[in-house]
């Protein structure tokens, strides 16, 4: 007797299972229903948003209407955050924290990432744990701390203040992005740039970045939208106008008292969002290749 | 001048854990030599240290008449192709050959005069615009050979290259290797599990086991004079059989008492080298090429066996007979005309001129 058909005789290993295309509707009804659930919870909030700001203050306060509908829309808050000059100097302060939280942030992810994954050196296992662990410590933790460091650097109300703090948050992630993704790059591809006669900065730069470019740009998505809605630094660091990004200025100006500029701050808010909604628009490929390297046999 | 020395070489890692065993080798210029033997030999890690991949524990490598053991791998004139081709997947075919002599900073006419030439003997010219993705696995092996030939340097380096290679084109590649060793003549240094790679590239062959080196010689050598039984039985497909046997003498003639009770002549031309060794169990190695089906014609000692086999494995250009005698697995080379049949006894012929003995105490060929 074979062993399948010895097998055959012992209950439960064959499942009396429905058909393929039955078990195949069952999943797809499922997925379908649970993704529909996720949208509704993820989408309503920006939506409401979106309404909101696309009402006059008449509309808004009004009770007796229905929120989600919009009876005459109105691009007035639009008009008057984008008119308004300090709304644009928010934007200027956030994109110039941004761009050098991101800078920043790559140049040391990657050369810190590069170094722990491929230079085998002593103790390299224990630093990458440990720079992920920084990871895990919140930022509501840190800012008491860091608000000493830089107001000992004489760093208050400015955006170089954020600037020096943001990596807090960006570059152990990133750096742990980098560790995975260079990580999944065959050990062949070292060594045969080696003999073929790469100094390790050339290796870095000719092969690694080039090769790691999708995980490059997933870290580089992480530390711009970490960096742009950064709200517990700046609400403790940055208190003139001046000096703010979006994300507080947008509500330290528009509140006056207990008066909500609610058509404003929604317009504010939404239009903050759009950097990071563009970004990820255009590098979306490039972010779930990045997030996913090595996961299977390429 | 390209020579390549190891002197006494060692690699111990973390705990102890040996994997050369201080290997002693010379392979002259111009040589194609094949590292061969089962994984965790030390074949692969012998060729990593002579790449500079590898630290050396103890030992002296030289590299043209320079001891090479504290130079770096970009400085000792190498060029290695590696199993899973490593070609850099950013760049074009033509990008990966030039890298190594962008980097060395070549001038451009020269580059681009070396790739164009490397393609041409690989056959790769209507591919150098082409990024490795895009390449089938023969192609990417091709082009992982054309960045090691532009480089022209001292000494190629292998590291089983057709592995990932279906059996077809690992066949046709093996050919092209030994076309492209016969035009550039550069000092090859190949490493392999693969007996038939090592028997069809090799000028020599060195036979590597628990990090020591077997028998080092010509292919033809190793298969008909094997110095032990681990050479014996891993050259040579299917693998020489091992049948155990008392050696003994009657009236100045030698001859072989297997364990079911058969008797075998050992040919005369043996006697002197053997007789030292009457009355001690041996065993017994013959290929299954020289335990053949009855040919009357035969005039190469023929002794007769009778055996029962156990399956048969019809191959088209033969037929192979597997049997079990004593406990040991014994294969045969039929003729395909041969009515051969599962569980009839089948006479046999062991051409006993090609018979090998082993003495058992300590697996030596005798």
């Amino acid at each position: 007797m074979s062993a399948t058909a010895a097998n055959r005789g012992i209950p439960g290993i064959y499942h009396k299972a429905g058909s393929l295309r039955a078990e195949r509707r069952w999943a797809l009804w499922t997925a379908y229903i649970s993704l529909i659930i996720a949208c509704i919870i993820f989408l309503a909030p920006p939506v409401y948003m979106l309404l909101t700001s696309l009402k006059s203050n008449a509309e808004i306060s009004d009770l007796t209407l229905n929120p989600w509908l919009i009876r005459s829309p109105t691009l007035e808050n639009y008009e008057a955050i984008l008119g308004n000059p300090i709304f644009i100097r928010f934007f200027i302060n956030s994109a110039i924290v941004t761009t050098c939280v991101v800078v920043l942030t790559m140049v040391i992810s990657v050369l810190a990432a590069f170094a722990l994954a491929r230079m085998r050196f002593w103790g390299s296992q224990v630093l990458a744990t440990g720079v992920f662990l920084t990871y895990l410590v919140p930022d509501t933790l840190l800012f008491i701390p860091l608000y000493q460091i830089v107001g000992g650097l004489g760093l208050l109300n400015s955006v170089w203040g954020l600037i020096l703090v943001y990596p807090t948050l960006t570059v152990p992630f990133c750096t742990w992005i980098m560790i995975g993704y260079f990580a999944s790059i065959p050990k062949e591809l070292d060594e045969a740039a080696l003999i073929d006669g790469a100094s390790w900065s050339q290796m870095l730069l000719k092969i690694f970045v080039p090769v790691a470019m999708p995980g490059i740009i997933a870290a580089t998505i992480f530390a711009f939208t970490v960096s742009w809605a950064a709200f517990v630094y700046p609400t403790a660091f940055v208190t003139t106008a001046e000096s703010m990004p979006l994300t507080i200025g947008v509500v330290s100006q528009l509140v006056r008292g207990d008066t909500f500029a609610w058509g404003q701050i929604m317009a504010g808010a939404l239009s903050a969002a759009l950097p990071p909604v563009i970004i990820y628009a255009f590098l979306m490929d490039y972010y779930i290749a990045g997030l996913t390297a090595g996961a299977t046999k390429g | 001048m390209a020579q390549v020395s190891l002197r006494k070489i060692i690699k111990a890692y973390e705990g102890g854990v040996q994997a050369v065993k201080g290997i002693d080798l010379d392979i002259e210029d111009h040589e194609f030599v094949v590292l061969v033997g089962p994984s965790g030999c030390g074949k692969s890690t012998t060729l990593r240290m002579i790449a500079g991949l590898e630290e050396i524990t103890s030992g002296d490598i030289a590299i043209g008449g320079t001891v090479v053991n504290d130079i770096p791998p970009r400085d000792r004139d190498i060029a290695m192709v590696f199993q899973n081709y490593a070609l850099y997947p950013h760049m074009s075919v033509y990008d990966n050959m030039a890298f190594g002599l962008t980097l060395r900073k070549f001038p451009k006419a020269e580059i681009d005069r070396r790739v164009k030439e490397a393609g041409r003997i690989l056959d790769i010219t209507p591919l150098l615009d082409r990024k490795p993705k895009a390449l089938s696995g023969g192609q990417r092996q091709r082009v992982a050979m054309g960045r090691a030939i532009v480089r022209d340097p001292k000494v190629f380096l292998f590291d089983e290259p057709l592995s990932n290679l279906d059996a077809k084109l690992r066949v046709q590649m093996r050919t092209e290797i030994k076309k492209v060793h016969q035009t550039v003549k550069t000092t090859t240094i190949y490493v392999t599990h693969d007996q038939v790679e090592a028997m069809t590239l090799a000028d020599r062959v060195v036979v590597m086991n628990h990090g020591v080196i077997e028998q080092v010689g010509p292919p033809q050598e190793l298969y008909h004079h094997p110095a032990t039984r681990f050479v014996a039985g891993f050259i040579g497909s299917p693998a020489m059989n091992f049948i155990p046997a008392r050696l003994e003498e009657m009236s100045g003639a030698l001859r072989l008492t297997l364990s079911n009770g058969q008797t075998l002549e050992v040919p005369d031309a043996r006697t002197a080298r053997y007789r030292a060794h009457a009355g001690k169990p041996v065993l017994f190695g013959i290929r299954p090429e020289h335990l053949t089906d009855d040919k009357p014609t035969d005039k190469t000692n023929p002794a007769p066996v009778t055996l029962t086999p156990e399956v048969i494995e019809p191959m088209g250009m033969e037929t192979l007979a597997h049997f079990k005698l004593d406990g040991a697995e014994i294969s045969a080379r039929l003729d395909p005309a041969t009515p051969a049949a599962v569980g009839e006894p089948l006479r046999l012929i062991a051409h006993m001129d090609q018979m090998h003995l082993i003495d058992p105490s300590n697996d030596k060929v005798l």
